[in-house]
């Protein structure tokens, strides 16, 4: 993105003002939604035939929308943990025998598609919210894992010299100083395993998994556009929430 | 790359770590049953392994597979040696199965079905990792990878027309629904391949737009990125009533082919998902073009057409194809949710099979997607890598 720029700085800034307003209503009316759901009945009205509800009611949406997060949190957060483990272990001096075949997995795997995967788990874990967390947190460790493999390797020669001329022992330099320069790659990561689980757990619902999937295939069965509208409304400004955190978080570390 | 196979120092064996971690991983696949017997498509199987399934001759493989593995355990040992060990390890693999399956099902049973179970799954996973790692230490000019994956697909071939597998679960529900399998293959294909020229159509003039008009680009971009936060699941199912309406009640839309059913809904959601990753590589790609190369251009008198024309399109086909691969390897994913809102493909065996907890019907919509997306990701690297290699060597 390195484009001749006719916006100046202003302008930016002018921008970036507008996308968090855009992203506070975007958190209000989702919060407000989820607490209140029949309170937007009378927009999601137009969108049902027959005198169907308008509003999912089987299982509280908010309910679902905390499960739905509370898988995506699972996964991601195990996914994390081993990616950047095996990360590290693989760019240490004894293990760096690993590091081909790691490359090879990780961009051979990012090609296996999220919904075979799924499909899959399920003879190993039967129906339900294990072969979801199961795919999830296959699915998520690559991008975790490509991220601290390009964040621990791309260092900066300098860095990794001064800290051996101050005598640091590898522990501390892996510590104090590569994991702390690695954390915005890896972040990212963890953003891109975060936003493609939050997306692929929609479709654990086709195996019983409790997400809002459950609403999305409600309404696909019963024609109820509303149900898909909403089901697919939720996650979408979810994941804008979701990315937009990560990105402040990113900003945060690295300036 | 030579210095990473070589023994690590303060190991006094002159072991291969990596092949260690295979042979591990190939052993415990031995100990485990090769495959399941089940008398009929849905009753709970019983594992059976390559002693049981093939008596004797059983035990002689699983030893010259056993000695296969840990023949790589050994440090001292060339990639392209390691490379044909593994290959011929993953050969024999697909073959006990076959064989495996043909010795357990009962001659002229049409019910009864033995597919690969967690032992041959392991098996081929440690060949397979074999064959990868000893593949990422091999300098191989392009002709030689393009040769190799050419091979790797005529052997797929080969086996599958064989027969040998046709024992195998998998096989059976194949020989079952082969018409309907070739009619869903070419569905996925269209599906797949038809999204992605409409968005390369669509997108590259767009991109070029964004690019000459910088004013656009946060707000198509933004609303492209705003498409790839909508769950697949939902925006599929979106445009069944928005195109259903469209076809009602717009003049001549149905007889062009909109519909809200069938593969049309389908097809229109992965063409918005491949849109972004066209649009935003073609404005970095145009971007990254020096500035030093469009004056020269524009220097030798060229107008701004051009210029863009015939210097900074040409210059941004790596790009380009990098986004290719994205959008295809993603569209032939996501064409399987197409099975769940009646657009057909693949995914109408994985949902059918997941309905009917028939997991070799799940299988027989999974494999081939999966083949399908390593496929193409494969050969799309191979090419962005010649092209790279290409400009690299012109520079």
């Amino acid at each position: 993105m390195t484009a001749p720029r006719t916006a100046g700085p202003p302008d930016d800034r002018g921008r970036a003002v507008i996308g968090r307003v855009a992203l506070a209503l975007a958190a209000a009316g989702l919060a407000a939604f989820l607490l209140w759901p029949q309170a937007f009945a009378p927009l999601l009205r137009p969108l049902t035939q027959n005198g169907a509800p308008p509003i999912y009611t089987q299982t509280s949406l908010l309910a679902l929308t905390l499960w739905h997060l509370a898988l995506v949190a699972a996964a991601v957060a195990a996914s994390a943990t081993l990616a950047v483990g095996l990360g590290i272990l693989v760019t240490r001096p004894g293990w760096r025998d690993f590091l081909p075949l790691a490359r090879t997995v990780t961009s051979v795997g990012q090609t296996f598609p999220p919904v075979a995967v799924l499909a899959l788990a399920v003879p190993l874990m039967g129906f339900g919210s294990g072969p979801t967390l199961l795919a999830l947190f296959l699915y998520g460790l690559l991008p975790i894992f490509e991220n601290t493999l390009a964040g621990l390797t791309n260092l900066p020669p300098a860095v990794a010299e001064a800290a051996r001329g101050m005598g640091m022992t590898p522990a501390q330099r892996l510590v104090q100083v590569e994991l702390p320069l690695a954390l915005p790659v890896i972040l990212a990561g963890v953003r891109l395993s975060a936003v493609i689980a939050l997306s692929t757990a929609t479709i654990g619902s086709t195996v019983a998994a409790r997400t809002l999937g459950e609403v999305i295939i409600a309404g696909l069965l019963s024609s109820n556009t509303a149900f898909v509208v909403q089901g697919g409304v939720v996650v979408g400004v979810l994941a804008l929430l979701i990315h937009a955190g990560f990105v402040w978080l990113e900003r945060r570390l690295s300036a | 790359m030579i210095e990473a196979t070589r023994p690590t120092t303060g190991t006094r064996l002159p072991l291969s770590r990596p092949g260690v971690l295979f042979a591990l991983v190939g052993l415990v696949g031995l100990a485990l049953p090769l495959v399941q017997f089940r008398a009929n498509r849905i009753v709970a199987g019983e594992g059976a392994g390559l002693p049981a399934a093939l008596g004797a001759t059983g035990w002689a493989v699983a030893a010259a597979l056993a000695a296969a593995l840990m023949a790589g355990v050994a440090a001292r040992m060339t990639p392209g040696l390691r490379l044909l060990i593994a290959l011929a390890g993953t050969l024999a693999s697909v073959a006990v199965l076959g064989a495996a399956a043909g010795a357990l099902t009962p001659p002229g049973d049409g019910i009864a079905r033995v597919s690969p179970a967690a032992g041959f799954w392991l098996l081929a996973l440690a060949f397979a990792l074999a064959a990868a790692d000893a593949l990422a230490r091999i300098d191989l000019a392009p002709w030689q990878r393009w040769a190799l994956l050419l091979g790797a697909v005529a052997a797929v071939a080969l086996i599958l027309r064989s027969g040998l597998l046709d024992d195998v679960s998998v096989m059976r529900e194949y020989h079952a629904r082969r018409d309907v399998f070739a009619r869903e293959a070419a569905r996925h294909l269209m599906l797949a391949f038809g999204s992605l020229g409409a968005a390369l159509a669509l997108g590259l003039p767009l991109g070029i737009a964004v690019h000459q008009v910088p004013r656009l680009r946060a707000g198509v971009l933004g609303a492209l990125n705003i498409v790839q936060t909508i769950p697949s699941l939902a925006l599929f199912g979106i445009m069944i009533p928005l195109f259903g309406w469209v076809a009602a009640t717009v003049p001549g839309a149905a007889a062009a082919g909109v519909a809200g059913i069938g593969a049309f809904p389908a097809l229109v959601a992965l063409f918005l998902y491949s849109l972004l990753p066209v649009v935003s590589n073609m404005v970095v790609g145009l971007s990254a073009v020096p500035a030093a190369v469009r004056d020269a251009a524009a220097g030798l008198g060229m107008t701004r057409a051009q210029v863009l024309a015939q210097v900074m399109i040409p210059l941004t086909l790596p790009v380009l194809l990098a986004a290719v691969r994205i959008v295809l390897v993603q569209n032939i994913g996501l064409a399987v949710i197409a099975g769940l809102i009646g657009g057909g493909g693949f995914g109408s065996f994985v949902f059918q099979g997941l309905n009917q907890t028939a997991m070799d019907l799940v299988l027989l919509g999974a494999l081939p997607t999966i083949a399908l997306a390593l496929l193409s990701g494969i050969a799309l690297d191979l090419l962005v890598a010649q092209l790279d290699g290409r400009r690299g060597r012109g520079a």
